[in-house]
C-alpha cells in the first residue's frame, strides 16, 4: 500500500491568469502531493470530469474573478451528478465574508484568501482526507 | 473490490477510476481484481509515445485521440509525468494540452506520476494499461517523457511506438543521445511549422541510412527475439520494419492522417506473419521475468533481517567478505534454514 494524495487544481471561468493557480499546485507538489493542473478556463463539466478520471481526493478552485458565487454552486452541481458527492471543494480568491458563510453552506469549509500559508491549506486537506477514508 | 470488477466490466467510469487509483497504490487485494480482469484483456492496440520535454507529446495524442475518435475507436490515455525525488509530488499537467477531449464518453483521460522505482513504474503502467483495456477501450495511448529508461521500459507494453522530435531544441537531434531510435516504430518530427523541422527529418533519415546495419540489428534486438526466430526464414524483406518519419502540427492537426497511416500499417505489418503473437509472447517473457525477480527478492528479505544486512555491508566496508560472497553467504544460510 502506497498511498498519495491526488489533488486536482483547475482555473474555472473566463478571466486569463493563472498565476495563483500556479503558485498553489508547486506549493502542493512540495507538500508531497499529485497534483492535476489542468489550466485555463475550465468548464465546471470539465471540472467534473477530470475529478472523476483522476479519482482525486480533493478538488481546488482558483478563482480572482469575483465569480464564485456563480461558479462554486455549478461546480458542485456537476461533481455530484458525476457521483463525486464524498469530494470536497475548495476555493482560492478573495471571498468576502457574506459569501464564506454562503460557500460553507454548500458544504465549501475550505476557503483560501491571498496570502494563506500552505501550512493551512495542507492541513485542510489532510483532514478532509481523513474525514473521507472514516 | 469483486463489486469494482464487475461495475468496470459494466463501463462505469468512476469504478475505472477507482482500479487505477488502486494499481498505482498496491492496495492489497487489487491483485485479486488484476487477475479477474485478465480474461478480458488483449483486445486493445497500445501505442506508446515518447520525447524529450516540450516536443509536443500531449498535443500530439490530443490531435491522434481526436483523430481515431472521427474514425469511431474509443481512447484511453496514460499521460505520465516525473515525480519530484525531493518531496515525492507531482504535478501533472498534460491535460492542459487535452482540452480538445472532454466531454465525450469514448475518452478516458488518466495523469500518472512515475512515483518510486522505475520498476515500479513499469508494473504500473503494465496494469493500468489491462484496467483501461478490460474496461473495453479499443486504442490506448501512453505519453511518457523521454528520459532514459523509462521508456524503454513503457516501450516493452505498447505494440507501437512513436518517438517525437521537434526542431529548435538543441543542434542535434535529440535522438542520438538518447539512443532511442531503436525503439521507435514510427518517427515524428512535430512543430514542423517552425524553421529546421526539415533539417530535422533530414538528420534522422540519415541516421536511420547511415546507422543501417547497427540500426537494423538493434531493431532486431528491440523487437523481440522475434525476427531471429520466426521471420528470417520466411520473408526477411517483409519482415523488416524501417520506421517511417512522419511530419506533423500537433496544435493544428496537421500531418496527423498521415501519422494515422503510419501507425495502421505499422499495425498491418506486425499482424502478418504472425509478429504480432510473437511480439506479444516477448512482452509476456519479459513482464514474467520482471515479476519473477521482483517476488524472489521480497520472499527472500523477508526471511532475513535488516541486522543481518547491516552486519554484511559492514564486513563488505570493512574488506572481511566481498559483495558477491556475501550474496552466496545470505543464499546459503537461507538454504540451510530451509
Ligand atoms: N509551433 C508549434 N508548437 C507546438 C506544436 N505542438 C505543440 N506545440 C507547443 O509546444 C509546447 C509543448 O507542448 P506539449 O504538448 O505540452 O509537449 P509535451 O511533449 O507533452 O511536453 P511535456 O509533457 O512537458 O514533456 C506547447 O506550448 C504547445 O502548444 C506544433 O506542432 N507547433
Ligand atoms: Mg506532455
Amino acid at each position: 500500500m502506497n498511498r498519495k494524495i491526488r489533488v486536482l487544481i483547475a482555473k474555472p471561468g473566463l478571466d486569463g491568469h493563472d498565476r495563483g493557480a500556479k503558485v498553489i499546485a508547486r506549493a502542493l507538489r512540495d507538500a508531497g502531493y499529485e497534483v492535476i493542473y489542468t489550466g485555463l478556463r475550465q468548464t465546471p463539466i470539465m471540472i467534473a470530469e477530470a475529478a472523476l478520471q483522476e479519482d482525486v481526493d480533493v478538488v481546488g478552485l482558483s478563482i480572482l474573478s469575483g465569480a464564485h458565487m456563480a461558479l462554486v454552486p455549478r461546480i458542485r452541481e456537476e461533481m455530484d451528478k458525476a457521483g463525486l458527492q464524498d469530494v470536497p471543494i475548495m476555493v482560492g480568491g478573495i471571498i468576502p465574508d457574506e459569501d464564506r458563510a454562503a460557500l460553507q453552506e454548500m458544504g465549501v469549509h475550505g476557503i483560501f484568501g491571498p496570502g494563506t500559508l500552505t501550512e493551512e491549506i495542507v492541513e485542510y486537506i489532510e483532514n478532509a482526507v481523513k474525514a473521507q477514508s472514516e | 473490490m469483486e463489486a469494482l470488477v464487475q461495475r468496470l466490466l459494466q463501463g462505469e467510469r468512476r469504478a475505472l477510476a477507482r482500479l487505477l487509483t488502486y494499481v498505482e497504490n498496491e492496495v492489497e487485494g487489487v491483485e485479486a481484481a488484476l487477475a479477474a480482469l485478465f480474461p478480458h484483456t488483449g483486445k486493445a492496440w497500445v501505442i506508446g509515445i515518447t520525447g524529450a520535454p516540450g516536443t509536443g507529446k500531449s498535443s500530439l495524442v490530443n490531435a491522434l485521440a481526436k483523430a481515431f475518435r472521427e474514425r469511431e475507436k474509443t481512447i484511453a490515455i496514460i499521460a505520465v509525468d516525473p515525480t519530484s525525488p525531493f518531496t515525492g509530488g507531482a504535478i501533472l499537467g498534460d491535460r492542459i494540452r487535452m482540452r480538445d477531449l472532454s466531454g465525450d464518453d469514448g475518452v478516458f483521460i488518466r495523469s500518472m506520476a512515475t512515483r518510486g522505482s522505475l520498476g515500479g513504474l513499469a508494473r504500473a503502467t503494465r496494469d493500468a494499461i489491462r484496467v483501461m483495456d478490460a474496461a473495453g477501450f479499443d486504442i490506448i495511448l501512453v505519453e511518457t517523457v523521454g528520459a532514459g529508461q523509462s521508456e524503454v521500459d513503457i516501450v516493452r507494453t505498447a505494440h507501437t511506438t512513436l518517438v517525437v522530435e521537434a526542431p529548435g531544441l538543441g543542434d542535434d537531434v535529440q535522438a542520438i543521445k538518447a539512443g532511442i531510435l531503436e525503439i521507435a516504430d514510427v518517427l515524428v518530427v512535430n512543430k514542423a511549422d517552425r524553421p529546421g523541422a526539415l533539417n530535422t527529418v533530414k538528420s534522422l533519415n540519415a541516421m536511420l541510412r547511415m546507422g543501417h546495419p547497427a540500426s537494423r540489428t538493434q531493431l532486431v534486438a528491440h523487437h523481440g527475439r522475434l525476427l531471429e526466430v520466426e521471420a528470417l526464414t520466411s520473408n526477411t524483406h517483409e519482415a523488416m520494419w524501417i520506421p517511417p518519419i512522419v511530419q506533423t502540427v500537433a496544435i493544428e492537426g496537421k500531418g496527423i492522417d498521415k501519422l494515422l497511416d503510419a501507425i495502421h500499417k505499422h499495425r498491418e505489418h506486425l499482424q502478418q506473419d504472425n509478429l504480432f503473437a510473437a511480439l506479444e509472447r516477448t512482452h509476456i517473457e519479459v513482464e514474467l521475468y520482471e515479476r519473477l525477480r521482483e517476488a524472489l527478492l521480497a520472499n527472500l528479505l523477508r526471511n532475513i533481517s535488516q541486522d543481518a544486512i547491516q552486519t554484511l555491508i559492514q564486513r563488505i566496508q570493512t574488506r572481511e567478505l566481498d559483495p558477491q560472497g556475501a550474496v552466496q553467504e545470505l543464499l546459503q544460510t537461507q538454504q540451510m534454514k530451509a
